[in-house]
């Protein structure tokens, strides 16, 4: 059959793309776009490193179809930073070194920069909870959760 | 690869429309959470995957004027979430629908699905049915209301027929002196599927009183259990030491549960009972027990 004819914006910007039915958003951002940030893990859900917002919920997109993405906004990772200024978060992650092999990164800092944006005061085990759906295959999750902790104080110091 | 077709209705009729007309194998999307893992693992081979989202009255969370509420079958849990009304009336619905998978899954994962995928440790499903919750069908008869606990007949089926689907579930309102919970078991503090599940409903009278109770059980039996017995066991009573050793009892005797690597069959019967004897403190608690 043909293609799906599919209308969105993408990190701030209009996209138009085709898709087939079984393409989920995840194949279309990586093979489609171009945009190589989402990673794929697990493709069912468990590892949260394809983590996009679609309608500025938190969702995997591998688990989200692209035929699904008309009119939706989506925000990936590519849209984190602004230009060459990164997030708080981003920064954060570097200053701290709370990454080891770096591919579940991407999710961990939109599923964290979405936490933060609901909750700028998280207690521990909030930041634990909201990223239990997040990975880390080098099992570095302390210093991701120090370095989530951290930016928000950061982020509510500069807020006062 | 074969192609699959997909499609957007606008309303029920539509949709019950696709189902009927679809030569094979159709199968409705709401949040997609088991149904992309099934394609992929080629599970289920669809000729046509419909999208029910764009249908308003599956998308909507509605707290009628009576205090119940209609509850779209592909609102998210994170969006029921985010609601006070429904959190607050209640909690044990939400506490269930809310312990579906990660954040991710949460703001995709619908009522609806939990129910259709008739798993027989689907978390929503033991709130729901304590809850007195029914489910509104549409199909090519018609629209039919049954509870919810007669939708799955076994594990992976539901009742509903060729052309069926679920619309939107009616929840009542929060009775006075009513209280609910849900409780699981899992063997990670995260991220797993139940061993035991729990979902207790009662109402208590001025005096502390059980009046009513409806407990259920799931992953301990092919399909989530109403458990009366354990309901008798409580109701006219102050929940005393006896009557909940007799609700404890009438928990484990309801169940027919798997041996597999999450539990024992030993283990998930004496497990129920204790979910059973904390749930019903829990919602007894929320009902203003003192």
């Amino acid at each position: 059959m043909a293609k799906h004819h599919i209308s969105a914006t993408l990190n701030g910007e209009p996209v138009e793309f085709l898709c087939s039915t079984r393409q989920t958003l995840l194949d279309v951002l990586r093979d489609e776009l171009n945009l190589t940030g989402s990673k794929e893990g697990c493709a069912s859900g468990d590892c949260g490193a394809c983590s996009v917002m679609v309608d500025d919920r938190l969702v995997c997109s591998c688990l989200v179809l692209g035929a699904e993405c008309d009119n939706k906004k989506i925000d990936s990772i590519e849209g984190m930073a602004d230009g060459e200024k990164l997030h708080p978060l981003q920064t954060k992650f570097l200053e701290e070194a709370a990454l080891q092999c770096g591919i579940c990164t991407p999710g961990v800092l939109v599923a964290a920069k979405a936490l933060l944006e609901r909750n700028n005061n998280p207690t521990e085990t909030e930041v634990r909870y909201w990223l239990a759906g997040n990975l880390c295959r080098c099992t570095g999750y302390d210093k991701i959760i120090r370095a989530v902790m951290s930016t928000a104080a950061d982020m509510r110091e500069n807020a006062k | 690869m074969e192609s699959v077709e997909f499609e957007r209705p606008g309303t029920v009729e539509e949709a019950v429309a696709l189902l009927q007309g679809a030569s094979g194998n159709a199968k409705i999307l709401a949040g997609g959470t088991d149904l992309l893992v099934q394609l992929r693992a080629h599970m289920v081979e669809p000729d046509v995957i419909i999208d029910i989202k764009h249908i308003e009255e599956t998308r909507t969370l509605t707290k009628n004027s009576d205090g119940s509420y209609t509850i779209g079958a592909a609102v998210a849990g994170a969006e029921a979430g985010d609601r006070d009304d429904i959190t607050k009336d209640w909690p044990g619905v939400v506490e269930g629908w809310e312990l579906i998978g990660s954040t991710q899954i949460q703001g995709r994962a619908s009522l609806g699905g939990n129910l259709c995928n008739a798993s027989p440790a689907g978390d929503s499903v033991p709130a729901m049915v304590a809850a007195g919750m029914t489910v509104n069908i549409a199909g090519p008869n018609g629209r039919r209301t049954i509870p919810v606990e007669e939708v799955t007949v076994a594990p992976g089926r539901t009742c509903l027929e060729k052309g069926e689907f679920v619309v939107s579930f009616n929840l009542p309102a929060r009775p006075a002196g009513g209280g609910d919970a849900y409780l699981r078991l899992i063997p990670r503090t995260e991220m797993d599927i139940a061993v035991v599940g729990c979902g207790v409903a009662l109402t208590l009278d001025t005096d502390g009183v059980v009046k009513t109770a409806k407990v259920s059980l799931g992953a301990v039996a092919a399909t989530v259990l109403v458990v009366e017995d354990a309901a008798k066991a409580i109701i006219g009573t102050k929940l005393d030491a006896d009557a909940m050793a007799a609700l404890d009892a009438a928990c484990q005797a309801a169940c027919k549960p798997i041996d597999d690597k999450r539990g024992t069959i030993e283990y998930r019967t004496k497990i129920a009972g204790v979910l059973g004897r904390r749930a019903v403190t829990i919602a007894a608690e929320r009902a203003g027990k003192k």
